[in-house]
């Protein structure tokens, strides 16, 4: 039996949609909401852009099967890293692309859990850029073994005809566990989402074969009331588990870093940072996708103002988190008084890679203060840029971290400078390919937005609407709630 | 089966349907209706407990993993460190435990909503299409103790529908 305060819930969440509104744009009913999305993906014409779209980001796929064949036929002595730097783009992207995904969890399962209705209608495509750029980011270590079908023991325990077993005390192994559970509750957790959209699309596909597909991928989901009884209910706990699990994934990421001993990595404020930074960067590439996402779909009335308003005042929380990292590592290079710790301050600000870190701070410090400003908040045009900087920013965040710590560590005899080649930049432009291509194919073919969860939103769905019943219903229910 | 054009009526009918007497009954909607839990009367899902043992399960997995493999299938000894230094050990079985409680929670769900199930009588109904739009359904299974063909079908049409029709098996 539900708590007797229940209706009382949906009041009061009834009183703050109308206190905040936009969520959606009003005038919407189930139908219409069903229709405008799904439209999208069973309507038989496909936009002349989707195509132009499509072609630039399977030609930069390609990029990524050249240099990937390339890599694996002569091995990984075409990227630039070598001693002192071993570890260099691969690891700058992993990162980059892992903290990209961290939005998506983030809007689907924390916001879910503090109930935040404006979640609803980015939700979908938000997760499934968590999977792609899970994606892209498991391929940069994977490749920088180099030969990737022999790693398979270095990072999977499984009795292996050598006897050897991973060593559960590294970082890196931890990290193997951490994205690959990471990216397999998002695969869940996207899938569950989809079911009953798939149900929807089935029932309204016209040609027998989209019948077909959809039919098999919706399971021969019927939206039985035990059914949503259990569905909301997992969904409800998939969020919960989801929720730790994103907060871990990249503390794991920088306890690569932290728990080494080289000036610059070691330090405690890591996780947090990090955790930080990739809800930041996260959050900007679901503006750069959702700017011109809503615009070409006509989507407007969906992803509203509101929503718009909102990451971006995410953004600038989380990015004045970011900010106060680096201040935090600035200041305790000073304050420890350790001459590495010192020196690799000074060598990030005025060494031969100060350049990108003062590029860095202009974006992450000091561009964000922008986001303060309505005016600014309200400019599409100039927030798709201004997430594109964020995008940059973030990547040149991990590239100090990474290179100007390795490239100048204790021993001056051991310096060398860093500079990727022209594999490096193929490969990182490959996988933003692979990510583009996945997109454009996962907006053709799947509903971008939560249909079901968009129906709940609409004003049909309240239970109790003030004088649109016939009077009859209204004492059994109120006797049945108690 | 009777079809209703919103929530409200779905939930006052199912309420009607079992103040009537009628036991076994299913709703269907495009959307989740919390209300119709209380009002069919649904117990509570055994999920919750299911995903605990999974998360236990995986705990104790990862746990015993990690520890096998470092003290038992290839111990290596670190500077006179103990074998089973499990503070290092809890993020993978941070890991493990959620991807325990993940797969359960998940597989869980659909196998106890006997899903995937290609085959179900309601889809027979023309209407039913719209179960996933803007419909609401209210199916008494001719298997209710209190079914009787004339008297149901009256009794459905009572409850303000949009229509009532029949399910063939």
């Amino acid at each position: 039996m539900a708590p007797p305060d229940r209706p009382a819930t949906s009041a009061e969440t009834a009183a703050l949609l109308a206190r905040t509104p936009a969520v959606i744009a009003p005038g919407h009913t189930f139908n219409s909401v069903t229709d405008t999305i799904s439209h999208v993906v069973l309507s038989k014409r496909t936009p002349l852009g989707w195509f132009l779209g499509f072609a630039i980001a399977f030609g930069l796929l390609m990029v990524l099967n050249m240099t990937i064949g390339n890599l694996l036929l002569t091995g990984i002595g075409i990227w630039g890293n070598n001693v002192p730097v071993g570890w260099a783009f691969d690891i700058i992207n992993f990162v980059w692309w892992i903290g990209i995904g961290h939005a998506g969890t983030l809007i689907s399962a924390i916001l879910l859990l503090f109930r935040q209705q404006w979640r609803t209608s980015i939700n979908r495509f938000a997760e499934a850029m968590t999977l792609f750029a899970v994606a892209c980011a498991a391929m940069f270590p994977l490749l920088h073994t180099g030969r990737p079908w022999l790693a398979i023991y270095w990072l999977f325990p499984y009795p292996s005809t050598m006897g050897v077993w991973p060593q559960f005390r590294s970082p890196l192994i931890w990290d193997v566990f951490a994205v690959s559970t990471y990216g397999t509750v998002s695969a869940l957790f996207w899938f569950a989402g989809l079911v009953p959209d798939l149900a929807t699309l089935r029932d309204r596909a016209k040609s027998g074969f989209a019948q077909r597909i959809y039919g098999m991928l919706a399971l021969g989901w019927r939206g039985s009331a035990k059914h949503w009884q259990r569905y909301e209910t997992a969904y409800l706990l998939l969020a919960g588990i989801s929720t730790p699990l994103v907060l871990s994934v990249h503390s794991v990421v920088s306890f690569d870093f932290a728990v080494s001993v080289l000036p610059g990595w070691h330090a405690t404020i890591f996780p947090p940072y990090f955790v930080a930074g990739a809800i930041y960067s996260g959050f900007a590439m679901v503006m750069t996708l959702a700017i011109p996402l809503r615009k070409f779909y006509g989507l407007e009335d969906f992803i509203t103002m509101r929503h718009i308003h909102n990451m971006t005042k995410v953004m600038l929380v989380t990015g004045m988190i970011v900010a106060y990292g680096y201040a935090n590592e600035a200041f305790f290079a000073w304050y420890s008084s350790a001459p590495y710790e010192e020196f690799m301050m000074y060598n990030r600000m005025t060494g031969p890679y100060a350049v990108f870190y003062w590029s860095l701070i202009a974006i992450n410090a000091v561009m964000i203060q922008l986001f303060w400003f309505r005016s600014i908040r309200d400019n599409i045009p100039l927030l798709f840029i201004l997430s594109l900087f964020v995008n940059i920013g973030m990547w040149l965040e991990r590239f100090i971290i990474i290179v100007t710590s390795l490239h100048r560590d204790f021993l001056p005899s051991s310096w060398e400078m860093y500079y990727p080649t022209r594999w490096d930049f193929g490969m990182f432009a490959g996988t933003i390919g692979l990510f583009l291509a996945l997109f454009f194919l996962f907006i053709r073919f799947l509903p971008a937005i939560a249909i079901f969860e968009m129906r709940t939103i609409v004003p049909e769905a309240k239970l109790h609407p003030t004088g649109h019943h016939p009077p009859g219903g209204g004492p059994a229910l109120a006797e049945d709630h108690g | 089966m009777a079809e209703f054009d919103s929530p409200g009526g779905l939930v006052e009918a199912a309420t009607q349907a079992r103040l009537a007497g009628y036991r076994k009954m299913d709703a269907y909607s495009p959307i989740p209706i919390e209300e119709l839990n209380e009002a069919l009367a649904l117990r509570r899902t055994r999920l919750p407990l299911l995903v605990l043992v999974g998360g236990i399960l995986g705990c104790a997995g990862g746990f015993g993993l990690a520890s096998w493999v470092s003290a038992i299938a290839y111990p290596m000894d670190v500077g006179g460190r103990p074998l089973i230094s499990w503070p290092q050990f809890i993020p993978v079985t941070f890991e493990t435990t959620v991807l325990g409680a993940a797969l359960t929670a998940f597989f869980g769900m659909w196998a106890l909503n006997k899903l995937p199930q290609p085959y179900h009588p309601v889809f027979n109904v023309e209407a039913f299409a719209r179960a996933s739009t803007d419909r609401f359904f209210l199916v008494i299974e001719a298997t209710d103790p209190r079914f009787e063909r004339d008297a149901t079908w009256r009794f459905l049409e009572n409850l303000h529908p949009v229509g009532v029709s029949e399910v063939a098996p």
